[in-house]
């Protein structure tokens, strides 16, 4: 009876009016808009989805959603991985806390001004002009690659954490003796450190990735034209005034992310999120 | 294992040039905040402070900062009653669905904010018949707020255990005097913490904003995307930023008040 009291207001909350907003929202996939009005015609209809997997411009722009959170995932990895090993193992353990502080607080900082800050930094003449310039190299202006700094940028923290989590957990006693029976450095970090730590970054994978999936935002401010999968949706809520084909577009993120999971679950990277 | 001292000189550097990349650009829109150049050639030639006397009378940025706050704190108490509701249910009883339930909770913040944003905005417009507007914005803010606080006070839950409570029914206190006085101290800073970040997490959203808030209604992060492209803005946008960067520092200084423990991120 308790029980019931204390569920019934979340339960109602998420179980009813979330859960149901994204049933319908599924439901609405199948239907289609009427070009004229863009009111919603309640037919069953598997065109949205026909049109997403025939046109060309459907695919690239998926392929191409994938590639920028393919390579904002790897770019993070590749940075956060010695930032964490020196956190867990070698840093003392009073600028350990000092150094989860210091990459903690920027994901307190809005996001809009991270974003908006990289477009600040990739301007004509702005600060990445200025550094690389003597060195003969450019801004590469507002773009792709602009748009994974940017990305890799934001989500950074959310890879350094799970991996700094991971490291810390491992026991030195472990790494020692790899070394005692005669392992080089490298050695143990091939066949000990990697395959132990793996786990924690596939956990801060799952946050990179998916976050970028989602993102149209970043892509806006300092991509250009370019249009990534949220950009899709975004338009055929407002300009287009097609529901039904945005909600068939925006089923797309969700099960690459499904699959992503399902294939990532193996590794036991969901037991240390 | 210990590291040769050239591998250690590496993974330093390494971390610090991280840590620079990080507060790098964090730096550059601060200083830019007192660049006199409105277009921000780097690096600044002059300084003043004229933008942020002009940022502070902007009626804009102002009625948008008082926005956020009220949806804020509207979204985070409405998150704070159902998230411990819901922490309470899953970790005092056993029962059949208890699986999803918790994945349930997860969820609007696990799907893409733009997946939440669209079907909240299908669900009010098409199905309930609701205009969007400020009462919209603050029950989608707090449906993807609810998490952050559950996550926090399940934590605390998990780690007490009901030996405290149950010595003092014992005693003869009923539900609501051990409720008031054994339950809720202990939970209160993990509360406080759970508050702390749903408040952070509403005030920054955009995307869900985006779908939810209708026209009229304009919260800081809407002010700021909708005046980022308008180049007689800039100026005010960045000094809008500055302060935000500026006040980030706050909750992270509370949280280690609070919890004397960092908080794994924010979720």
């Amino acid at each position: 009876m308790r029980l019931v009291g204390l569920l019934s207001a979340p339960f109602f909350w998420l179980g009813i009016a979330y859960l149901a907003a994204l049933a319908a929202l599924f439901v609405a996939a199948f239907w289609t808009a009427d070009s004229f009005t863009g009111d919603v015609v309640r037919s069953w209809t598997l065109d949205n989805f026909r049109t997403l997997l025939t046109e060309d411009v459907y695919r690239t722009i998926t392929i191409r959603t994938i590639s920028v959170a393919l390579l904002v995932t790897v770019v993070d990895a590749i940075i956060a991985f010695p930032m964490a090993y020196y956190m867990a193992k070698v840093a003392s353990p009073s600028l350990q806390k000092l150094l989860v502080i210091a990459v903690l607080t920027p994901l307190w900082a809005s996001y809009l001004v991270k974003a908006y800050a990289w477009r600040i930094m990739f301007s004509d003449g702005g600060v990445v002009d200025w550094m690389f310039g003597p060195f003969g190299l450019g801004t590469p202006g507002y773009g792709l690659a602009a748009t994974i700094v940017t990305l890799a940028y934001l989500w950074l923290p959310f890879m350094i954490l799970p991996i700094y989590a991971g490291l810390d957990r491992l026991p030195d006693s472990l790494l020692e003796a790899s070394s005692d029976l005669g392992a080089k450095p490298t050695m143990t970090f091939r066949t000990v450190i990697l395959p132990m730590a793996f786990p924690a970054v596939i956990a801060g994978s799952i946050f990179t990735f998916s976050l970028s999936l989602g993102d149209y935002i970043a892509v806006k401010i300092v991509g250009g034209t370019n249009q990534l999968l949220g950009n899709v949706v975004y338009n055929n809520i407002g300009a287009a005034n097609n529901l039904p084909f945005a909600a068939a577009m925006a089923t797309i993120p969700v099960v690459i992310m499904l699959i992503y999971l399902a294939v990532v679950r193996r590794t036991g990277a969901l037991e240390s999120l | 294992m210990t590291l040769s001292r050239p591998a250690r000189l590496a993974l330093l550097a390494a971390l610090l040039l991280g840590l620079a990349a990080v507060y790098l650009p964090l730096m550059v829109v601060l200083i830019n905040s007192f660049n006199k150049d409105a277009t921000f050639a780097w690096p600044p030639q002059e300084f003043t402070t004229m933008w942020w006397d002009r940022a502070i009378d902007n009626e804009g940025a102002r009625s948008a900062i008082w926005t956020s706050v009220q949806a804020g704190l509207l979204a985070t108490v409405i998150a704070l009653t159902l998230g411990t509701l819901a922490a309470f249910a899953l970790q005092r009883y056993r029962f059949f669905g208890r699986d999803a339930v918790s994945l349930l909770v997860i969820l609007p913040i696990a799907l893409p904010g733009i997946v939440t944003g669209i079907a909240l905005n299908n669900a009010f417009r098409t199905i309930l018949g609701i205009d969007l507007g400020f009462i919209t914005l603050v029950i989608a803010h707090a449906t993807f707020c609810i998490v952050v606080v559950f996550n926090n006070v399940i934590a605390r839950l998990r780690r007490l255990g009901g030996s405290l409570e149950e010595a003092s029914m014992d005693l003869g206190a009923d539900t609501f005097t051990t409720f008031r006085l054994v339950t809720f101290p202990m939970l209160r800073s993990a509360l406080l913490a759970g508050g702390l970040l749903a408040f952070a997490l509403s005030f920054d959203e955009i995307i869900v904003t985006t779908f939810t808030a209708g026209a009229e209604v304009q919260t800081l992060p809407i002010w700021i995307f909708n005046n980022l492209f308008r180049p007689n803005q800039a100026p005010i946008v960045n000094v809008v930023g500055s302060a935000l960067i500026v006040l980030s520092v706050v909750p992270i200084y509370l949280a280690q008040r609070l919890s004397g423990e960092t908080s794994g991120g924010r979720i």
